[in-house]
């Protein structure tokens, strides 16, 4: 199928560093010792746990509930006891705990019943709630749950399938284009069907022949006819959305808008396959293909279940003597873990050995000299040496003003800088800057509100007070003035009435502390 | 835990490959060089770099930072870019000022490397040649090739300097020219009269100007610069010169003449293409080239001096800073389809 491509500015092309472990067919991980199973695997609100301690769950079983809209759910990746609901190191950099469902496998595997739903018969609503609560989120990487994609997509033009992996060393998923294309296809025509798709446009890097063969040929033999293949130039970072949508459709999308705005959107050809096995299986995701390789004898990819602690997955490759860490990810956006053992997300798409020999330690960052080699690579176009300029002088609205918020953090002008200057984290600092400038505001603003209103309160009250009084006052005066005037010596005059009225006064008072000692010795007591 | 952060990969790339290959690319230029008026200019140069290391070190040890900069080879390039737009038989220590000016004036006391406003060979340049013009005109005359011992003695002053050894460049020739009411013959004429004249310009520095040009072409193609300053101050200089030679030819050099003579070919691909001081953005880039080629000829034929590449540079480093900030490119997604609407952080 010809197609017409387009380019997009900028991007490298650093050593693929694919072949280590694209031969090797998928394998499924051993059961390991335990599982510890975050409950916050994707964007937005992590998931409430539904188990407690010593429970037996089944394979597939829910543990955690999805905690509003932009939440997914969480299941038990095999059958086991729940041994410990609790706080657990997450795969983050932060080396941040999450509430998390910790498993002791019984080494059955034992799956719960599954039944398939009628998805055809159902309204798109509760089909996007049966992928909630299958746990569905995109397995790119970003774990943006996918129900939440879906819900305002209705009505596209085009559905972009991402096969690109454009990172370097990652290869599970021109393993599972490979392996699993007849699903991977089927999970699309389902997704093309639910949003109502006229065209479904699978992106793949040309680095990956068999990858384009297989899916080509799954598309002939499924007889889709709204499909097409196509094999895009081997360019990081191609398999971002707006570069891929770039690639593929020509189009632009604008900065203030996402995708959906132009009629698009994008899946992973791992989240097309989990929403197969989603809708046709009864399946939840209790497991992924991760790419374990880097520093390690042999590198290769295993469906590991998600929890599995990611030293016990890595020795599975049998990493080299000189292993400092592990690296999630790729190599260009990859983030490094906080231990070796923290557990296998939904995200963890591939798993790199560090050494020092591997990724040597970069050379000393050096004045940048302005020569622009960030600009000419940056995909997205911005200027990095100007934003760096403006992040390390700490002006972060000049920061802003240069579109730093447009910054995929892809890592190309840190690829390119000959001065060896760490531009992403410079970026990553000043969003972090302004992301918390922004809160402090808010925080400040509702503080101001919150002061503003006490006052207004504490006035009200006041008043409210006074009146209340000025109105007993009256009230007791005018009962005096009554009994008064039921007498016939009627001594009284104005004068009189407001001595009775202060009288009143004195006595509503006395009353008042009396209630208040009364409170306050019971309070004691 | 030490701490790395992505990317972990890095392109084969540092600052001194880049400075390396300025210098490589400067090699041919200084080859033809050396041909046309002896090994003095060798001497310059490494008399040059010298003292521009050892003004570096000195400086950016008494500024507390590390003495690994010096080998950036951003000293060693400076010192080549003085050392061939400076007379060949300067007095050493005419040299030496002038590196002194350019690397602890102009770069070190601005804050080193990557903050210097100025480019700074050719503040060495335009100091030198205001506080001593008659020296920095003495270029040697057509012709005279003295043996090496001769040239030591006229650089390091054992000899007297001796005026016969200089000669007007064609530059000043029609220079000279242009300001003479009385001249009546056409500039062909007169620098052939002077057998000043080569084959398509400047006898002899045709040749090292046409080296400079491969250089520089060379350098386009490493991608260690861009095409539009070079591109831009050529062009602006091939226009302002055919309108004025076809104005009057025979007061004006065609420009063929203009784009070989004096120092246009370093200037457009080795000095205005200095990225620390001149602008980074591709329109910004055509301007300050066009701005600069432009200039350096308003200067070469109708300014006091005998070339203007060094003050037009320095006039549109000037700019430079207000060029770019006028001229940032529309970034991914703001051109087709795109609403160029700002953003708003939540």
């Amino acid at each position: 199928m010809l197609q017409k491509l387009f380019k997009f500015k900028g991007g490298i092309k650093p050593a693929h560093h694919k072949a280590e472990s694209r031969g090797t067919p998928i394998a499924a991980a051993p059961l390991p010792g335990h599982l510890v199973i975050p409950l916050s695997q994707s964007a937005g609100e992590a998931a409430q746990p539904v188990v407690a301690v010593g429970d037996k769950v089944l394979k597939g079983q829910f543990i955690g509930k999805a905690e509003g809209w932009l939440s997914s759910a969480v299941h038990a990746s095999t059958s086991g006891t729940v041994i410990a609901v609790e706080p657990r190191l997450m795969p983050h950099p932060s080396g941040l705990a999450t509430l998390s469902v910790v498993i002791l496998p019984d080494g059955e595997d034992r799956w719960m019943p599954l039944q398939a739903p009628d998805y055809k018969n159902m309204s798109l609503k509760s089909v996007l709630q049966y992928l909630q609560d299958a746990g569905v989120v995109g397995m790119g990487g970003a774990g943006f749950p996918s129900h939440v994609k879906m819900q305002d997509s209705a009505a596209l033009g085009d559905l972009v399938i991402n096969g690109a992996e454009c990172e370097p060393y990652i290869t599970c998923d021109d393993r599972l284009m490979r392996e699993r294309a007849g699903e991977i296809i089927a999970g699309s025509g389902i997704i093309r069907d639910l949003l109502q798709v006229k065209r479904v446009l699978i992106g793949i890097e040309d680095n990956k022949p068999e990858a384009i063969a297989a899916m080509q040929a799954a598309v002939e033999a499924a007889g889709e006819t709204t499909f097409s293949v196509v094999a895009v130039p081997t360019l990081y970072p191609a398999g971002g959305i707006r570069q891929l949508i770039r690639v593929l459709t020509g189009k632009e999308v604008p900065v203030d808008q996402r995708s959906t705005d132009l009629g698009i959107q994008c899946f992973n050809v791992g989240t097309a396959l989990s929403v197969w096995r989603a809708l046709n299986l009864g399946e939840p995701v209790v497991s992924r293909v991760v790419t374990l390789t880097g520093n390690v004898e042999q590198p290769g990819n295993w469906e590991a279940l998600i929890g599995t602690p990611m030293n016990e997955l890595l020795a599975l490759a049998r990493p080299r003597a000189d292993t400092d860490g592990v690296i999630m990810g790729g190599p260009m956006m990859g983030i490094p873990m906080p231990a070796c053992d923290v557990p296998v997300t939904k995200g963890s798409n591939c798993l790199i050995a560090r050494s020092p020999t591997l990724f040597p330690p970069p050379p000393p960052e050096m004045p940048c000299i302005r020569c622009g080699a960030c600009a000419r690579a940056c995909p997205q176009e911005l200027q990095p040496f100007e934003l760096y300029w403006w992040s390390r002088a700490r002006q972060f609205d000049k920061a802003r003003e240069y579109h730093l918020s447009s910054c995929i953090e892809c890592g190309c002008c840190a690829y390119v800088c000959p001065a060896n200057i760490p531009l992403v984290q410079y970026f990553r600092f000043s969003k972090s800057e302004i992301r918390a400038a922004a809160r402090e505001q808010k925080m400040a603003d509702s503080a101001r509100a919150r002061f503003e209103f006490k006052q207004f309160r504490a006035e009200r009250e006041k008043a409210e007070k006074a009146e209340k009084l000025a109105r007993a006052a009256a009230a007791q005066a005018a009962k005096l003035a009554a009994e008064r005037d039921a007498a016939p010596e009627g001594e009284s005059g104005a004068v009189g009435d407001a001595a009775d009225a202060k009288q009143a006064v004195i006595a509503a008072a006395v009353e008042r502390a009396r209630v208040q000692r009364a409170e306050t010795d019971s309070r004691d007591a | 835990m030490n701490f790395i952060s992505p990317p972990y990969l890095h392109a084969e790339t540092s600052v001194r490959r880049v400075m390396n290959r300025v210098m490589l690319a400067l090699l041919p230029g200084i080859v033809v060089y050396t041909a046309l008026v002896g090994v003095a200019i060798i001497v310059q140069i490494l008399l040059a770099c010298f003292f521009a290391l050892l003004f570096e070190g000195l400086f950016q040890k008494l500024r507390g930072r590390s003495l690994a900069s010096l080998q950036d080879g951003s000293a060693l390039v400076t010192a080549c870019l003085i050392a061939l737009t400076f007379p060949p038989l300067s007095p050493w220590w005419l040299t030496v000022l002038g590196v002194f000016f350019a690397i602890v004036i102009a770069k070190q006391l601005y804050g080193g490397l990557g903050q210097n406003p100025f480019n700074p060979a050719m503040i060495a340049f335009a100091v030198c040649i205001v506080a001593f013009p008659a020296l920095m005109s003495q270029w040697p005359a057509q012709g005279l090739y003295l043996p090496l011992s001769q040239q030591m003695e006229v650089i390091f002053g054992v000899s007297p300097r001796i005026d016969a050894l200089t000669a007007a460049t064609p530059l000043d020739a029609i220079k000279t020219a242009l300001k003479m009411d009385s001249f009546t013959g056409s500039i062909q004429e007169l620098l052939k009269s002077q057998s000043l004249y080569g084959t398509f310009a400047g006898r002899g520095w045709e040749w090292v100007t046409t080296a400079y040009l491969v250089g520089g072409l060379f350098l386009v193609q490493r991608r260690v610069i861009t095409w539009q300053v070079p591109v831009a101050f050529l062009a602006s200089m091939t226009v302002i010169s055919l309108i004025c030679w076809l104005v009057d030819p025979t007061r004006f050099s065609d420009p063929l003449f203009h784009l070989f003579s004096g120092g246009t070919m370093l200037g457009a691909f080795f000095i205005a293409t200095d990225p620390v001081s001149g602008c980074a953005t591709p329109t910004g880039k055509l301007i300050f080239g066009g701005g600069a080629g432009l200039l350096a000829y308003l200067i070469r034929v109708f300014g006091g001096f005998p070339d203007g590449i060094a003050f037009s540079i320095l006039m549109m480093n000037i700019c430079a800073p207000l060029i770019d900030v006028y001229t940032q490119p529309a970034i991914f997604g703001m051109r087709r389809g795109g609403k160029k609407k700002e953003r708003e952080h939540e």
